[in-house]
């Protein structure tokens, strides 16, 4: 089981004294954050990407992701998500294998359509090819770490003839993707076609939609022959806000809650505390309940929490961390408890090395020519 | 077999005239199907009970508790009655963000009643310029008769001309639910609009025949 943190980067501000973080100060938190997360024992650190305000998550992650790494030495970085609609797949293959050398194979990465609309023209993109997009581009993704050279057609971009993304994968195996989604089922049936994990935002709907979306995937993730349902890569996000005092939690959480960008003016802290998996209360709560998340979807592989948004004072951010860290102990005691010994861990380069039989170097040495068996002028 | 029946009620106070006149609608069409021996199941929805869900579901996107309830059962109707209060020339706000709320495709096909109240009735077009678009554009079947009901048609009893006016549309309305609830080509139940052919309006010894004495005396 591997828990850890993602974050969505807003720049928000603080509703209680109207200090807003300049986008310097963010990023520069955003790095602290990664940190403290290794210190205190997490396992994962996982940034959005956006390309607007009131955003500080970077448009390209790599670059944030490349710099955690390089100050940590056991945490895995990872997104959440980056996007798959309008990003070029062929940059993609580029950056992230780039990354998983960089960081030793510490990386993974968690794929998503976007979350606002207009991100698709400002790439050239529709969103109405939101869903057709994420499978043609993730399919071209996949045989970019998985084939040498690649010919392919497709839809959304210009042909490749002959082509080698580079650098080819770290120790000839590809990084693992999670498929990310609020709500689409289609989404999961991806994840599953492919074998590849499943995360559920979880935080913004009811558990029992949740419940539906990795029932569906488990089922596909069976069907299309990878292992039994109760085998398939499960990922769930999560939000607390801890106080010793639970009183003192609600008190404190409650003006940040209320302003929120996304659910914000709309339900009370208390409904929607019930209504989705927030909890906010005292560490023994956040510890019951996120033991809770396995009754219905089973036990599971990876669960990430929310801790920096919504104008939350980096101080306030690094308190809550540090309540998480003494709970997590219990954490990891409680979700190990019961474990059936069939239920695989969370895919780590280390375990997918091994289970590929061993690391073997898949540079491709040759001059461009050769490589791609043609040359420039051929092309004429 | 047993008809669900879910009424949509816009109303907004207590008594509300707009739950009223989805009552005279839900209880013709009920008196209707058990005439011919069918089992009808009414369910009414008060949107008023859902406003704060139903402003919280714009914010998060997934309905909570008794709304997700209430979509659910719109979902799963055999007919649905819809009735809204006229506000600033269409239906009430509250009445399309309900509608706005449901799953795409929750009405695909769905037999629609449509009501509409308000205090006079010059509003009465409401009907056929706002919520018959918005059905149609649900890819509902909105039924050929909508029923709007203004104070008149509350002040007067049954038995008055305003009355039993209203009286009659609500049954017209509640015989086309009903027929497209059977189907398209069941429509023998349906009360003819108008007397044409066979009109007794030129037979003075027809008993509905207004003599000119009665006209003038009253």
């Amino acid at each position: 089981m591997q828990l850890g943190i993602f974050t969505v980067g807003d720049v928000t501000p603080d509703p209680t004294n109207g200090t807003t973080p300049t986008e310097y100060e963010k990023i520069k938190n955003t790095i602290i954050l990664a940190k403290k997360a290794e210190e205190i024992g997490l396992d994962v650190f996982a940034t959005a990407e956006h390309h607007n305000p009131p955003f500080a998550s970077p448009g390209n992650p790599p670059i944030l992701l490349s710099a955690i790494a390089a100050q940590t030495e056991k945490l895995i970085v990872s997104t959440a998500t980056t996007l798959i609609t309008t990003n070029d797949p062929v940059r993609l293959a580029e950056d992230y294998a780039y990354l998983q050398h960089v960081s030793d194979g510490r990386m993974d990465l968690m794929l998503g359509r976007g979350n606002t609309g207009p991100v698709y023209p400002w790439f050239g993109k529709d969103i109405r090819d939101g869903i057709p997009l994420a499978i043609e581009n993730y399919d071209l993704l996949h045989r970019l770490w998985r084939e040498d050279v690649v010919n392919w057609e497709g839809k959304y971009r210009t042909p490749l003839q002959g082509f080698t993304s580079t650098p080819r994968p770290l120790d000839g195996v590809p990084p693992f993707v999670w498929h990310g989604s609020i709500r689409s089922p289609e989404i999961a049936e991806q994840a599953a076609y492919y074998g590849n994990g499943f995360f559920a935002n979880h935080i913004f709907w009811p558990a029992s939609h949740t419940e539906q979306m990795v029932r569906l995937y488990r089922q596909r993730f069976e069907h299309y022959g990878h292992g039994d349902a109760d085998q398939a890569i499960v990922g769930l996000g999560g939000q607390f806000f801890m106080r010793r005092n639970s009183q003192d939690a609600v008190r404190e959480y409650r003006p940040y809650f209320d302003v929120s960008p996304v659910y914000g003016h709309g339900p009370s802290l208390e409904d929607f505390s019930s209504q989705t998996p927030l909890t906010v209360g005292s560490p023994q709560q956040v510890l019951e309940r996120t033991l809770g998340f396995r009754d219905y979807v089973g036990d599971y592989q990876r669960q990430l929490f929310l801790v920096d948004h919504s104008g939350l004072p980096i101080k306030t951010v690094l308190e809550q961390m540090d309540l998480l860290g003494e709970i997590l102990p219990d954490l990891r005691a409680g979700f190990a408890e019961g474990r059936p010994a069939h239920i695989p861990d969370a895919p780590t380069h280390g375990a997918r090395v091994a289970a590929a039989g061993g690391a073997h170097d898949a540079t491709v040495y040759a001059g461009a020519d050769a490589a791609t068996g043609s040359r420039a002028e051929d092309a004429r | 077999m047993t008809r669900h029946l879910v009424v949509v009620s816009a109303g907004l106070s207590s008594p509300s005239s707009t739950r009223i006149l989805a009552d005279q609608l839900a209880a013709a069409v009920e008196e209707r199907l058990v005439g011919r021996g069918e089992d009808v199941r009414i369910e009414v929805i008060e949107l008023r009970e859902h406003a704060r869900a139903l402003a919280d579901n714009l914010l998060t996107g997934f309905p909570s508790g008794a709304l997700a309830q209430a979509v659910q059962a719109v979902a799963q109707a055999d007919a649905v009655i819809a009735v809204t209060p006229v506000f600033s020339a269409s239906y009430s706000g509250l009445f399309k963000t309900f509608f706005d709320v449901l799953e795409p495709g929750a009405l695909e096909g769905k037999p629609v009643l449509m009501g509409a109240t308000a205090g006079t009735a010059r509003h009465s077009l409401v009907l056929e310029h706002a919520l018959r678009p918005l059905f149609s554009y649900l890819k509902a079947t909105p039924v050929p008769t909508g029923v709007f009901a203004a104070s008149e048609d509350f002040g007067s009893n049954g038995a008055s001309e305003q009355g039993s006016r209203l009286a009659a549309r609500v049954d017209r309305a509640a015989a086309e639910l009903v027929a497209l609830l059977d189907g398209p080509s069941a429509r023998a139940d349906v009360p003819p609009a108008r007397k044409l052919q066979g009109s007794t309006e030129f037979d003075p010894e027809a008993a509905d025949f207004v003599s000119f004495d009665q006209l003038l005396g009253g």
